[in-house]
């Protein structure tokens, strides 16, 4: 017994080695590649992940997300919770404390001044902050004492884990800042691109869109983190050749998001310089069913509004005939490999919110052409079904995309064998998802029978997804299209719901509803046709340690305690 | 010819102010949005926000006046400032790009050196190049290295550049392991070991690019040499008893050379514009990549500013090339 | 030539082709342009596999993905099974022919253009001006503008493949005959100086007639060298184009896409680039040998050696 205890502890502290007794700074550069490039360091001025992922290395916020997507302290000293008091009985505030000693990369002190002027800074009306929506429904934030921070809402906010939150809205530094609040935001070049932080490494220099350096922080709050002394970061390029260059030349210790085909995936597998690591969030590949009327007899201002519904598609059967005609294990087959698996789930995580709807995941080719007949849908001479004259004949647009055009030319082969004609679309990301109300292209203005794309959510709470789908949030032309109920789906019952979530405060409560409403969109109406979760993709070469994937966060979570395995 | 030059600097400007407005009106007609790069899970009303914050939702003429004023007036101003110390520009608002939210300039000067030193090199290899294998193989026209040269060249023209630098990226950078398949930024060159990691990682970008400038310029090399070896004056040099040598290279190779410097006087800007594709197979990074990203981005700015610095080369270039003609062939007069 | 007399009176054409005949690269471009277009116009009549066709059956399809090639699909098929060889023939059924119109378009242009601002001194300026402008302009930005413009008018017009074909056509056409303009405007500016054109002019030439006679012929080569390479980027440029959602529908095979779709796969399966890569360099081979001979063929001071 003792010499088992004993042969444990001694192959844990093998195990452990590098990371318990390494020091800061003693295993030189570490090289990260990204194949979007990064353009800023500030997340709420920025476009995209790479942005925030890259910035998370040098900015912090209070708490962050775990790679189980719990909430954990970074800069604060402890949970808030409405047991200790740091939430308020009725969710109306919350209460911050910070971590004794913190000091920014200038080594300036951490204060509550710094918490309560992010806050300005995003929630600042000329600023076109980026990340507004984490600071939806503040009141206001004001300092207690100069580690304390009381973050106040205008409504009870059941989750109040939102502002200074996750890497999306890290805290700066008031003294970097001061000058950029408001319009002045994107005139501070300096401070965008070498922002000062308290995370593990700091910015020595930046190049727009190509390459960002990082040395480690001096005054990082662990000593002996991180173990590199440098961090490279890389863009541009193809996910192809960004994993060709950390698994078989071995350039590159990380790279992210490696979306390749499965093919490749197998293929570099055996590549002995790095293997690859993937997780799954709440992104999923949907088609999505257009309930209005597309046509273009219809005027300009009528067509894909709820003045028109759609000829074919307002019937459910048609659209679980669609649904029930595709091999979704197929489609993760070809299009993502390890990066993806089968789904019917609208909100597929956390586990406590997906609903255990699976009935979609095995084709039934006869069951749908009975179901087509069922609906009155019959073949005609030319082995296309027809209704009073009519053919059954789909537009399928989606963005330009080589795993899309795979899909696409699946589905269609599916659909024409059910006796569906199909017509596809591709469309330039840029014009697809740029939401410009003067082109027709656009995945809101949906001027096509069905679409596809990939959505998900900020953070683990589903509920701003959910409540995206009511009656009032179809994008019309009065609103100059905008709006993220993109099916143009309206059902009084489901709004009800949303309304009824927004007063729910117990967890399964909670759960329940989301399930209900993830259920009415999927199962129940077939308005969204969910294909595949698509995780995360990401390879680190053999000799880089402490690596944990997380899909609720930045990436990069965790580069303070990444090492250099020898 | 000076009266020419100068008259052609002056209707420069007119014309240049007015590719400038139809680049402009052009990039903003086009059916992309700056909002494409925004992640779906940002409600509208936020989108709205920051694409107000942009200044892109002002009416066309306002950007458009106050493009000209910050290229002409503010951006000239800022590089006296940096050149004498001076601070005539303090407070005015820079051209900002939409996507990085830093001034456009400095983008481009930060991008200068990568692109400069692989697309320009290619280009100086290609042109190296091309000369040579153009005037031998219309010498010894149907020969086998005239068939050679034609077959190589075809073969380096409809290939496209992605398909050669993934073929060169397999073989010599994964299986052969010679050369770095990515480029490397921020290299310096201080010492020896830099500068052969500096020619190593500029080898496959390069053999890329000069091949297939190469292709395009022998090809007109060769068919123009061969029209001039045809002529009677070729036929009279060589009556009166000249060698081959001066024949060739100094009467024939003079006269083939009009439509070769149009080709390569139009080529100059490109490198500036970048090679998009190279580029981006490698990871240089160059200006090329930054056009392209702004332009998928719809980084208006951007795109405009860049269009503008290679619409000001294009006018240069073709006027070096029309002084060019004037001095090959003296018998062409412009005034 | 001492039996020239002896021979009958031949038409000018006969002798082109006599000519013609004699240039044993340019027989041999004709023959081989000529099995290429009968590859993929009379091909599909014998190989009728459909190009789109995938199999329903999802384990079927598992195992008929990434072929190499057999006696069911001598080409191999791709990674949704489809059959290469129907896919080669439909693709080059597009490509040959957006090659060749759109090259034909762009030099037509460009001629057109160039012989008028090199040889009319009061339209040099404006044209040349005019070409600056267009070299200028961000392609991209153009197509998408375009697509938006002219997509839905020329499709009620022609029917969707037809419009689309149109509009691939002059997008491609218009954006690419500048180098050619450039190039023939500085052939022509050194011609007109030369003393047969000023022959031609004292004995009072109209320039209608100059310009067809004397100056045209003079400029064919540069024109045939831009044709050829025309051909080329053509093909290219349309498989780029069909990645802006301009070109055809997303399943719809033309070389240029095949070779795109199939450079992911270069590792594994290099046979998918292969032959939609020696489909366009052949194209483009046999165009260039074509031409030369014709060039050659068509110079009556080379006819007669």
């Amino acid at each position: 017994m003792k010499l088992k205890s004993a042969l444990l502890g001694a192959v844990a502290t093998l195990a452990f080695a590098p990371a318990a007794f390494a020091e800061r700074g003693t295993d030189g550069n570490v090289k990260v590649l990204y194949s979007q490039a990064v353009s800023i360091m500030n997340a709420y001025l920025s476009n995209g992940t790479k942005d925030v992922e890259v910035g998370s290395l040098v900015l912090e916020p209070l708490a962050g997300f775990d790679n189980e997507g719990t909430v954990f302290p970074r800069l604060a000293d402890g949970l808030p919770s409405v047991e200790n008091g740091g939430i308020a009985e009725d969710y109306t505030s919350i209460t911050w404390k910070l971590k004794a000693g913190l000091l920014w990369s200038d080594g300036s002190p951490v204060t509550a001044d710094d918490v309560v002027f992010t806050a300005e800074y995003c929630m600042h009306p000329e600023g076109g902050c980026a990340q507004a929506a984490r600071y939806e429904g503040v009141s206001s934030v004001e300092k207690i004492d100069d580690l304390t921070v009381k973050v106040s809402f205008s409504t009870p906010k059941y989750n109040p884990f939102t502002a200074f939150v996750g890497a999306t809205s890290p805290i700066l530094q008031k003294a970097q800042f001061a000058n950029c609040l408001g319009a002045a935001a994107p005139t501070c070049t300096e401070a965008n691109f070498k922002p000062i932080g308290t995370g593990p490494f700091m910015v020595t220099d930046f190049k727009v869109n190509d390459t960002v350096e990082l040395a480690a922080n001096p005054n990082y709050r662990d000593p002996a983190k991180p173990a590199f002394a440098t961090l490279s970061v890389k863009g541009g390029g193809d996910a192809a050749s960004a994993a060709r260059a950390v698994m078989e030349t071995g350039e590159f210790d990380y790279a992210c998001n490696t979306q390749i085909n499965p093919e490749l995936q197998a293929q570099m597998k055996p590549g002995c310089k790095g293997h690859s690591v993937s997780g799954f969030g709440t992104l999923v590949e949907r088609i999505e069913m257009n309930m209005t009327d597309p046509s273009a007899d219809l005027a300009e201002g009528e067509r894909s509004t709820a003045k028109h519904p759609h000829p074919i598609l307002s019937d459910m059967r048609v659209r679980k005939a669609l649904s029930m005609a595709i091999d979704r294990a197929l489609l993760v087959e070809i299009g993502y490999g390890e990066a993806g698996r089968p789904t019917c789930n609208l909100v597929p995580a956390p586990i406590i919110y997906a609903s255990d709807n699976t009935d979609c995941l095995t084709q039934d080719i006869e069951g749908a052409k009975a179901l087509l007949e069922e609906a009155g849908w019959t073949v005609g001479a030319d082995g296309i079904r027809e209704k009073d004259g009519k053919k059954l004949k789909m537009l399928y647009q989606t963005s330009v995309n080589p795993v899309r055009q795979d899909f696409q030319a699946v589905i269609k082969g599916w659909w024409n064998e059910i006796g569906v004609d199909v017509e596809l679309k591709s469309i330039d990301a840029g014009v697809y998802f740029g939401g410009d109300p003067g082109s027709p292209d656009t995945f809101q203005k949906f001027y096509a029978d069905v679409e596809m794309y990939a959505n998900n959510f900020d953070g683990t709470d589903p509920e701003p997804y959910v409540a995206q789908y009511t009656c009032e949030k179809a994008p019309k032309p009065e609103s100059q299209w905008q709006g993220e109920n993109i099916n143009r789906f309206c059902d009084p019952a489901y709004d009800a719901l949303v309304a009824e979530l927004l007063q729910t405060r117990e967890t399964e409560k909670r759960a329940e509803l989301i399930k209900k409403m993830n259920d009415m969109l999927t199962k129940d109406t077939y308005t969204i046709v969910p294909l595949v979760d698509r995780g995360r993709l990401s390879a680190h070469s053999n000799t880089l340690g402490g690596v944990v994937l997380n899909v609720w966060d930045s990436e990069l979570w965790n580069a303070s305690d990444w090492y250099r395995m020898k | 010819m000076l009266t020419y030059t100068i008259r052609r600097l002056l209707l420069a400007i007119p014309t240049l102010l007015f590719i400038s407005l139809v680049i402009f009106l052009l990039v903003d007609l086009a059916p992309g949005s700056p909002a494409s790069q925004i992640p779906l899970t940002v409600p509208p009303d936020v989108r709205m926000k920051i694409l107000e914050s942009m200044g892109a939702n002002d009416p066309v003429h306002v950007r458009y006046l106050l493009w000209l004023k910050q290229f002409f007036v503010v951006e000239p101003l800022v590089w006296i400032d940096g050149v004498f110390g001076t601070t005539h520009a303090e407070g005015m608002q820079r051209i900002l790009s939409w996507q990085s939210r830093s001034p456009v300039f400095d983008i481009i000067a930060e991008r200068m050196p990568q692109t400069l030193t692989v697309v320009g090199s290619s280009y100086v290899l290609g042109v190296l190049i091309a000369l040579p294998i153009g005037i031998y193989s219309a010498y010894r026209q149907y020969s086998w290295f005239d068939q050679l040269g034609t077959f190589i060249s075809m073969v380096g023209f409809s290939v496209p550049t992605f398909f050669t630098g993934l073929v060169l990226i397999l073989v010599f950078a994964v299986n052969l392991q010679w050369f770095p398949s990515i480029y490397d930024t921020s290299l310096r060159v201080t010492d020896w070991a830099s500068f052969v990691a500096q020619v190593k990682q500029m080898i496959m970008p390069v053999m890329v690019l000069a091949l297939y400038n190469a292709a395009q310029i022998s090809r007109y090399m060769r068919s123009s040499m061969l029209e001039n070896l045809g002529q009677d004056y070729v036929r009279t040099a060589r009556a009166k008893g000249l060698g081959e040598q001066v024949v060739v290279l100094k009467h024939v190779l003079r006269n083939s050379m009009i439509p070769v410097v149009t080709v390569i006087a139009l080529g100059i800007p490109t490198i500036f514009g970048g090679a998009i594709i190279t580029e981006q197979v490698f990871r240089v990074n160059g200006l090329g990549a930054l056009l392209i990203n702004a332009i998928h981005g719809s980084d208006l700015p951007m795109v405009q500013t860049l269009t503008f610095i290679f619409a000001v080369l294009i006018v240069i270039f073709n006027l070096v090339a029309d002084i060019l003609y004037g001095i090959l062939d003296p018998r062409i007069r412009y005034d | 030539m001492t039996d020239v007399a002896m021979e009958k009176p031949r038409s000018q054409w006969a002798d082109v082709w006599a000519q013609f005949k004699t240039h044993k690269g340019a027989l041999l471009g004709l023959v081989v342009f000529g099995l290429l277009i009968a590859f993929v116009f009379i091909g599909p009549l014998i190989w009728t596999k459909d190009p789109t066709y995938i199999n329903p059956n999802a384990a079927e399809m598992i195992k008929g993905r990434n072929k190499p090639p057999s006696l069911v699909s001598p080409l191999g098929t791709d990674q949704l099974g489809r059959d290469m060889l129907a896919r080669m023939m439909k693709g080059g059924q597009v490509s040959i022919a957006v090659g060749l119109v759109a090259m034909s378009i762009s030099i037509f242009l460009g001629t057109l253009i160039g012989v008028m601002a090199g040889y009319f001194k009061r339209l040099d300026g404006p044209l040349m001006r005019m070409t600056d402008l267009f070299l200028a302009l961000p392609l991209l930005p153009l197509l998408l503008v375009m697509v938006l413009l002219f997509r839905d008018p020329l499709s009620a017009a022609f029917g969707p493949e037809g419009g689309t074909f149109l509009l691939i056509v002059t997008a491609i056409g218009v954006t690419s005959w500048m180098q050619a303009a450039r190039v023939v405007r500085g052939e022509v500016l050194a011609l007109k100086e030369r003393e047969f054109v000023l022959a031609a002019r004292s004995i009072g030439t109209p320039s209608r007639r100059m310009i067809l006679r004397h100056i045209l012929p003079n400029v064919v080569s540069p024109i045939m060298v831009a044709a050829t390479l025309g051909i080329a980027s053509a093909i290219i440029t349309e498989s780029a184009l069909s990645f802006l959602g301009l070109g055809f529908p997303p399943d719809f095979p033309t070389w240029g896409r095949l070779l795109f779709d199939g450079a992911e796969y270069i590792q594994q399966y290099p046979q998918r680039v292969i032959w939609p890569g020696v489909a366009i360099s052949l194209t483009v081979l046999s165009v260039n040998y074509i031409g030369d001979g014709l060039r050659d063929a068509l110079d009556p001071r080379i006819r007669g050696r």
